[in-house]
């Protein structure tokens, strides 16, 4: 029976494999190719056009036909290479990997695996329930639920593709930061208490076993899973990376440069910077939902228009892990004091990268 | 057969319990489909990722749209 059941995943396909490893590095040789390419190709494409290069539109357009394009190649690439590292990473193995572990290392390793473990938020009540009930602590398992959502793929690709990869890494490591740190507060609250009282009755009751036969993937069943992601995300964002760009590039070419420095002031130590751009920019945010894909190019056009980064990346970091929905799936298993304290917790690291930042640069 | 589909109402889901139904349509097998919605439930069975399948009360799949393939073959 088992051995039926766990057939084949793709049964007709008899491609061998060599035509697969042959598939993936001539698709890499290709994007290179292309993607040296761009900036030569927007150019032309837009000299060809009835505008001036120089004049705002012509400014403007340049933005979008270039970036546009890159962007989408640029997460084309990750997202299919993540794919293929996330086959290694499973939900069951992060729980095995997680289970029992201490705080302090365990909140680190969670917010690693968070980014690492194939996880999209409709699963977010049976996995935070399969984490707590075999012994994952509390505070490890919300360290996981913070850096899933916050440190991904699409949200690192378009900083590293709009705005630099200075910003990316900064991002990257602030936001697996606040992930650890929150999930440690938290944890030392001892807020067991404050679970759903059904959560709480599995919690100390006996831990069911992850069914499946364990996976055994070949190489090309983890290329696959990459095509899977790729299809999967490019599917969901791409709508909303043209949107955001086409909305940066508006910004670019017809916003006065220094807009966003006017409003709130460089924000540096030395100047009257408006402290209050930070936490301004965290309760706009959280209540805010929208993919990274959709937030990023606004990112970009706050920065170039003079916007303080602690400010933007406050911002950012609010708009993309804490949201509405996700409060809303969470209810099931936390009550809302413990929502209250998670919002406020990770509110208050993200204020205080905000600041950080805002101090520093 | 019984087949349940595991999962609280999201667009997986949805498209798990369609490619089941339009595979057990043409293949004329007999299935018994059931939607789990409830959270209890769904962790009731272990899974951790939705949507997940069960078939004859064994998790068979979970954490995606299952292929065509998957589902002839638990249709057997």
């Amino acid at each position: 029976m088992s051995a039926d059941i766990t057939a084949p995943l793709h049964g007709r396909d008899a491609r061998p494999d060599w035509v697969w490893h042959l598939g993936v590095i001539g698709f890499v040789a290709v994007w290179f190719a292309l993607y040296r390419q761009l900036p030569g190709w927007s150019e032309w494409i837009v000299a060809h056009l009835p505008v001036d290069r120089a004049g705002h539109t012509g400014e403007a357009l340049a933005f979008f036909f270039y970036d546009t394009p890159k962007v989408m190649m640029l997460l084309m690439l990750i997202v299919f290479g993540m794919g293929v590292v996330r086959s290694f990473f499973s939900p069951e193995r992060t729980r095995a990997m997680l289970a029992g572990r201490r705080e302090g290392v365990g909140n680190v390793m969670a917010a690693g695996l968070g980014v690492l473990t194939p996880f999209c938020s409709c699963s977010a009540v049976p996995l935070f329930i399969g984490l707590v009930s075999a012994g994952v602590p509390l505070g490890v398992t919300f360290s996981f639920l913070i850096a899933a959502p916050m440190v991904n793929e699409v949200a690192l690709v378009l900083l590293f593709g709009l705005v630099g990869w200075k910003v990316a890494a900064v991002y990257f490591s602030f936001g697996l930061g606040v992930a650890i740190v929150a999930g440690w507060v938290i944890g030392k609250l001892h807020l067991e208490g404050w679970l759903q009282g059904w959560v709480r009755d599995i919690h100390s009751g006996a831990v069911t076993p992850g069914v499946v036969a364990a996976d055994r993937l070949t190489l090309v069943d983890r290329y696959r899973q990459g095509g899977v992601a790729v299809r999967e995300i490019f599917g969901r964002v791409w709508v909303w990376i043209i949107l955001g760009i086409a909305m940066g590039a508006a910004i670019h070419g017809y916003v006065p440069q220094d807009l966003m420095l006017r409003i709130m002031g460089s924000g540096s130590a030395g100047t009257a910077g408006a402290w209050w751009s930070v936490p301004a920019a965290v309760l706009i945010g959280i209540p805010m939902y929208t993919n990274a894909a959709g937030v990023i190019p606004i990112v970009e056009a706050l920065l170039s228009k003079g916007a303080p980064l602690g400010t933007v990346l406050a911002f950012m970091m609010s708009v993309i892990a804490l949201s509405a929905p996700e409060m809303i799936i969470l209810r099931q298993v936390l009550t809302l004091r413990l929502i209250g304290v998670f919002i406020g917790v990770v509110g208050s690291g993200i204020l205080a990268v905000g600041f950080l930042f805002n101090y520093l640069f | 057969m019984d087949i349940k589909v595991l999962g609280s109402g999201c667009a997986k889901c949805k498209a798990t319990t369609d490619i089941i139904t339009r595979v057990a349509a043409e293949t004329g097998k007999d299935v018994t489909l059931e939607k789990i919605e409830d959270m209890r439930q769904i962790v009731s069975f272990g899974v951790m990722t939705t949507p997940a399948v069960v078939v004859e009360g064994r998790v068979v799949h979970k954490g995606s749209v299952p292929s065509r393939d998957q589902v002839l073959a638990w249709l057997g």
